[in-house]
């Protein structure tokens, strides 16, 4: 599938494999992504999506080949690509100790943010996000919902431009999924390009306009959801996974 | 700078909810430090105020055990009662128990014929040996019966070396008046008067006690001005409780994760931890000092005297501060889990505090723990302290235990530096 326009990613020839592990991770990947687009990764445990976008947002460091956000190359501490995107890991990444506020303040600051925009992003942010009236309560008080919600708003305090998303909406109620996806659209039409993976498959149809399927370190198939629903001749996302992906139980170890 | 601030502010945030890590840093040495104190003073003023509980039985009828039994309580260091009747060891042990004594002295029948027989025969000598003749020659005295001693096992070594001593140099002065009275005797045929034995037998040298300062004061040193710093430096050591749990838990929690991604490297998160940990170890260190100025008198025990260089004792505490930092930090980078931390922490400062000399003076230590001792923080630190609190020292003074003490926290931070590489944290 060839992708038009200026890319938000460039990963090509890109070769990994865990220390210590015999097992190569990637080998030779490539996976383009336009600026602007709503793209999904999918794949069962084990597939390597994790370890893409760890690869993607410099936690770990490729052993060959080469990763580009927005032109720039992928390295560890790289300051200058760390301030292109933001990272919403799956895992609650923050301070439970403190507040909301008081974690934006922080997260705000280390983003590289002044103090007068991270006041105006904080308020912006817990008022979208409906975290207004607790916006001085200790987090690890909150409900998993809440917490979500902390997670993703400290994800895109600094605007990023590319948002890495690692199942966002794990564990919430149907009110927070709809806010978190209508968030993330409206953030999506200001230009922020999605990359965005879950389990979720019918959450994902009404979110990604484009479509990944990773499984065993590779790329089985990609291209715009409508078209690969079309040449797979399936009716939903999460038929045509199984049918690609096989139902065979996976063990991610 | 904007960041370090931000990063400061929400370590201490974090720092002030953590009310059970608080209580670790500052309740719990503020309690050891009482605690240690107040058992030491007790030590420490033993020969004046508590004396030893001892129990004599006497199974002796004669004036010699008498003589014994008033120089054990004019010695001063015991509380002595008697119980009477020939005891065996259970009984002794039950009269200990009975008496809340610690120390038993079971003295054998005929003590006084035996001692007496001994002086007469050393006179008998010692006239042989002038080459006078006397009466006294012709006894041949055999061993006085031992004295008994029983103890409870919770007398440390050095407590019954003392009290060793001194019955047995309140033996010596019996067995010495005996023998001056068998000796005046033999050559006078009459009594030693008792003007003439006090004379003789009185220890008229005294013995004058100079604490020796570098600036010249006469302050006696006491259990305050010994445990007070000792225990001040443990105390800081003990943020390693605190601070060795906090950056694992960061490291392992998902923020960790996040903060890898930001555009700011780590060491700014580990700066800001050394700065607020600083200053909770300086603190530490004043809330000790006040208290050991001003409350330690309410509870009976000496005032806290400070060192005249109050520089010096800011920059000796700054130093010490500082390498309890770097070592929980370093400690915090390589262990994996929170346990490890907390469990390596606790033990690692037991031992240092003992290889330092916190818990047995390093003077009183031999071959490896002699040298082991240099390469313990607490030891410069320590000594440092000393310095300052007990000899009067100053700034020059304390320069050579500054320079040690500063490299071994750059040691730590080397350390903790190739850790994180690493591990990959920065």
């Amino acid at each position: 599938m060839a992708v038009t326009g200026p890319l938000a990613i460039d990963v090509e020839d890109m070769g990994f494999r865990y220390p210590g592990n015999p097992e190569v991770s990637f080998s030779k990947l490539n996976l383009k992504v336009a600026k602007g687009e709503r793209f999904g990764l999918f794949g069962p445990n084990g597939a390597g999506k994790t370890t893409l976008i760890s690869l993607m947002t410099g936690l770990l460091t490729a052993d060959n080949g080469h990763i580009k956000l927005l032109g720039q190359d992928v390295g560890k501490q790289n300051n200058a690509v760390n301030k292109l995107f933001g990272f919403v890991p799956q895992d609650f990444s923050f301070y439970q100790e403190l507040s909301p506020v008081e974690n934006l303040q922080f997260f705000g600051a280390w983003s590289g943010l002044d103090k007068k925009t991270i006041k105006t992003r904080t308020d912006e942010l817990l008022g979208i996000l409906g975290l207004d009236d607790v916006r001085n309560k200790q987090v690890g008080k909150f409900s998993g919902g809440m917490k979500r919600r902390v997670n993703l708003a400290i994800g895109v305090i600094h605007k990023p431009s590319i948002l890495f998303l690692d199942e966002p909406t794990v564990g919430v109620d149907v009110q927070t999924r709809l806010a978190i996806i209508d968030y993330l659209k409206n953030l999506n039409k200001n230009g922020t390009t999605l990359i965005y993976t879950s389990h979720q498959l019918s959450e994902a149809e009404g979110l990604c306009e484009q479509v990944a399927l990773i499984d065993d370190g590779k790329i089985i198939a990609q291209d715009s959801l409508g078209k690969l629903l079309k040449d797979h001749k399936q009716d939903s996302l999460e038929q045509m996974f199984l049918n690609l992906t096989g139902k065979d139980l996976r063990n991610d170890v | 700078m904007f960041k370090l601030k931000s990063t400061i502010i929400k370590d201490l945030r974090i720092l002030l909810r953590d009310k059970v890590g608080i209580s670790l840093m500052f309740v719990m040495p503020i309690i050891l430090v009482v605690v240690v104190t107040s058992i030491q003073n007790s030590t420490f003023q033993l020969v004046n105020k508590n004396r030893l509980p001892i129990i004599i039985n006497n199974n002796d009828t004669g004036q010699a055990s008498k003589q014994l039994i008033a120089a054990i309580n004019k010695i001063g260091m015991f509380k002595v009662s008697q119980v009477s009747g020939d005891q065996s060891e259970k009984q002794m042990t039950e009269a200990m128990h009975q008496k809340d004594a610690t120390l038993g002295v079971i003295i054998p029948a005929n003590f006084s014929v035996k001692v007496s027989a001994k002086s007469k025969s050393i006179a008998g000598k010692a006239l042989k040996s002038f080459g006078l003749e006397g009466d006294s020659v012709k006894h041949e005295a055999g061993d006085i019966d031992p004295l008994t001693v029983y103890y409870n096992p919770i007398l440390q070594e050095s407590i019954r070396m003392s009290v060793q001593g001194a019955i047995r140099s309140a033996l010596q002065l019996v067995e010495s008046r005996e023998t001056l009275r068998s000796l005046y005797f033999s050559i006078n045929e009459k009594q030693l008067p008792a003007s003439l034995e006090n004379e003789m037998l009185n220890n008229k040298t005294a013995i004058n006690e100079i604490p020796v300062s570098k600036d010249g004061t006469r302050t006696t040193p006491n259990a305050t001005q010994h445990n007070v710093p000792a225990w001040t430096i443990f105390a800081m050591f003990f943020i390693i409780m605190s601070l060795g749990g906090s950056v694992v838990r960061e490291k392992v929690s998902g923020s960790f994760i996040r903060l890898k991604t930001l555009p700011t490297n780590y060491m700014v998160g580990l700066l800001s931890k050394q700065i607020v940990y600083l200053f909770v170890t300086m603190l530490q260190a004043a809330v000790i000092f006040s208290i050991g100025i001003w409350l330690f008198p309410f509870f009976g025990l000496p005032a806290l005297n400070l060192p005249a260089d109050i520089l010096a004792l800011v920059i000796v505490t700054l130093v010490c501060g500082w390498c309890a930092v770097s070592y929980a930090i370093c400690v915090g980078v390589f262990a994996d889990t929170q346990e490890q931390a907390n469990g390596f922490g606790a033990v690692s400062i037991v031992i240092l505090a003992c290889v330092g000399g916190l818990m047995v003076p390093s003077f009183a230590m031999q071959g490896f723990f002699k040298s082991a001792a240099d390469i313990s923080p607490m030891h410069w630190c320590l000594q440092a302290y000393y310095t300052l609190f007990l000899e009067g020292g100053k700034l020059k003074d304390v320069i050579n235990n500054i320079i040690p003490l500063f490299i071994i926290t750059l040691v730590f931070q080397f350390v903790t530096f190739i850790g994180l590489k690493r591990k990959n944290l920065i």
